[in-house]
């Protein structure tokens, strides 16, 4: 393993129990990613591309195999530790936002610091430069409700910044956006590439994919090579 | 993530919701609120009571007819002390009684008839009023004067001694004007007032039942009590109230003792006199203290049984805190979601939501208390409530724990809530 392998995941295998049914989401999987890459996961609904992601993002724990994060073995942490891995080592990105409704593009962004028990002046510092990255420095006092998608998911690509994580996950970003304002989207997340930030994008679509420097295909819970 | 901000981000949530803040806090404002008020009258009833009584003094003794049982709160096996029911049975006392206890009572200071009847006071007016009305003969004569219908007591001389009350204005009667049983009065303040008005009553006649009276005196003030007003009623002699409602036995007996210390030997003697002559069933002989000692025991029950009351609305409060912070636990699970994702640990989810319940029953409770204060003040017109410290950090403290024990269940499931099932949550 080398040392800078920010993400490394040996034989992975995550099998859900449905209504006592056994579901296979992922079998054996495999993969590293160097600190910063700009990977796309790859792969149709169903595919298990989701459930790589979890599992990358700490959101979840295999049934077998052993997932490193810096170096660290997470497969068998507890909720709480995987939370605190999760906020000061992964930053989410979600195709649907998911921003606070009824509070300010500046607050949300602070959200993860307020966990990280940052105090309130220097949350707001740290989240107003987050905010000026992704050219939202005008839209800081305006709920979510007030700005438009595109301005959404930059709030929400703020709000993963805003704690410097090893990277940052994002699941479909432009699918709740039309194609222009998808590759606005999908500049920032070169830009920030570009200056050493990791980036994973999780997407089924091939013209998102592509923008990555590497994909990694999944279909029927396998990597394909 | 230190507790400070987990409460700034619970009352961002909650100022976010301020309709339905509101209404969620109403069940408690509502419980707490009526428990304030309740207590606070219970309170005051006893309290006034109890004045009321120990103005009598600590050595005064009632003989009621029939068989009372009034005990200490822990005595008697028929669920310790029985309902004061005086004037149930009819009376067998005499004034052969009166001069028995007198005669023979050595611990019994004086010895007094009590008998409450009703009726109707008239007074016409002085001569210079029904004067100034000859011009018109038909008003004149038409003219009858103020008249009321007011309780009267029949009471010996000894009555404003034993009451503690003043004579303010003029004289009560004497020991020969009650033996004489002559038609003489002495008005309560309120009775003084309404019939004469600016005029000096004194010496003034009125009627009382269609029998003349002469007014001897006016008795100090005692106030009035939830509507029940003590100075409007007049006094007149025992032995002349026997005539003129034409009863054949006094009432009760009023007896006052040496002192406080000889309480229990003048009961036995009590007992002892009316015994040759009476029944054992067919009287009582109560003291104040054990009068005060039932009636507190009844107004302790009656207090805590209304609060228990208004306190099942403050659970019915909390239940709808449950109701409406497990409904916003299901609208925000995403938020809850995402809180995971983004660092959030169990324990702190739990945390944010109990302190966001607690935050609502307090501020719920908070109003109530303020609420139940204002309400207070306005009763106090006309009825003593009293509130105590005790009850008001009584139902702050409840409506916190209510917040605590209701909060409980919508926090742990928010906290157990699976972020990646929260995130995917429509």
């Amino acid at each position: 393993m080398k040392k800078n392998n920010v993400v490394v995941l040996q034989n992975v295998s995550k099998i859900y129990q449905m209504e006592g049914v056994s579901v296979t989401a992922l079998i054996s999987a495999s993969l590293q990613i160097q600190a910063g890459e700009f990977v796309s996961i790859m792969g149709p609904s169903g595919s298990g591309k989701s459930t790589l992601m979890h599992l990358i993002g700490c959101l979840d724990t295999p049934t077998t195999g052993k997932v490193f994060i810096e170096g660290e073995d997470v497969s068998g942490l507890s909720e709480e530790a995987l939370a605190k891995i999760r906020n000061q080592k992964i930053g989410f990105v979600f195709q649907s936002f998911n921003l606070l409704p009824r509070t300010s593009a500046l607050t949300n962004v602070t959200l993860p610091l307020f966990y990280a028990g940052k105090n309130a002046a220097e949350s707001e510092t740290l989240a107003r430069e987050a905010l000026i990255k992704v050219g939202l420095e005008k839209r800081m006092a305006h709920f979510p409700n007030q700005l438009s998608g595109g301005e959404q998911q930059r709030i929400a690509i703020a709000r993963a910044l805003v704690n410097k994580p090893l990277i940052i996950l994002a699941d479909e970003p432009t699918g709740s956006l039309d194609t222009k304002t998808g590759e606005t989207i999908m500049n920032i997340f070169r830009q920030l590439n570009q200056k050493g930030q990791t980036v994973v994008i999780v997407t089924h679509e091939i013209a998102i994919a592509r923008q990555a420097r590497r994909i990694i295909k999944i279909k029927d819970g396998e990597i394909q090579a | 993530m230190n507790f400070i901000e987990i409460i700034k981000i619970a009352l961002q949530a909650i100022r976010t919701n301020k309709s339905r803040t509101v209404l969620t806090m109403l069940g408690i404002i509502i419980g707490v609120t009526s428990v304030i008020l309740l207590v606070s009258i219970g309170n005051g009833l006893k309290s006034y009571i109890t004045d009321q009584l120990e103005s009598l003094g600590g050595d005064s003794l009632f003989i009621m007819p029939g068989e009372l049982e009034i005990g200490p709160p822990t005595g008697g096996g028929n669920g310790g002390g029985g309902m004061p029911g005086a004037g149930i049975t009819a009376s067998k006392f005499t004034f052969d009684h009166i001069n028995d206890l007198k005669a023979e009572g050595k611990t019994l200071k004086t010895v007094m008839a009590y008998i409450e009847s009703n009726g109707t006071l008239r007074y016409k007016g002085n001569a210079l009023a029904s004067y100034a009305y000859k011009g018109n003969a038909l008003a004149s004569y038409a003219y009858k004067g103020k008249t009321m219908i007011t309780q009267v007591a029949g009471v010996g001389p000894e009555y404003p001694g034993m009451r503690d009350q003043k004579v303010t204005a003029g004289t009560f009667f004497t020991a020969s004007q009650y033996n004489a049983a002559k038609k003489v009065v002495v008005l309560g303040k309120t009775v003084a007032d309404k019939l004469f008005g600016q005029e000096d009553p004194l010496g003034k006649r009125l009627s009382i039942s269609d029998q003349q009276y002469t007014v001897l005196g006016i008795l100090e003030a005692k106030g009035a009590f939830g509507g029940l007003d003590l100075d409007n009623q007049v006094f007149i002699p025992a032995t002349t109230s026997m005539r003129q409602f034409d009863t054949e036995y006094i009432q009760s007996l009023w007896v006052q003792a040496q002192d406080q210390q000889s309480i229990p030997e003048a009961t036995a003697e009590i007992k002892k006199i009316l015994g040759k002559t009476l029944k054992a069933d067919e009287f009582s002989v109560l003291d104040t203290k054990s009068i005060l000692n039932t009636i507190s025991q009844i107004l302790g029950v009656l207090t805590a049984a209304l609060g228990g009351i208004a306190a099942i609305s403050l659970v019915v409060g909390g239940v709808g805190i449950m109701n409406i912070m497990l409904v916003s636990v299901t609208e925000r699970t995403r938020e809850i979601g995402l809180r995971k994702a983004i660092g959030a640990t169990p324990k702190t989810i739990l945390t944010q939501f109990l302190v966001e319940a607690v935050v609502l029953s307090v501020g719920g409770g908070l109003i109530g208390i303020a609420l139940g204060l204002m309400f207070l003040v306005i009763i106090n017109h006309f009825f003593p409530a009293v509130i105590t410290v005790g009850a008001l950090v009584l139902a702050f403290s409840v409506s916190a724990l209510i917040g605590i024990v209701f909060g409980v269940a919508p926090a742990l499931r928010a906290s157990r809530l699976n972020p990646i099932d929260a995130l995917r949550y429509e």
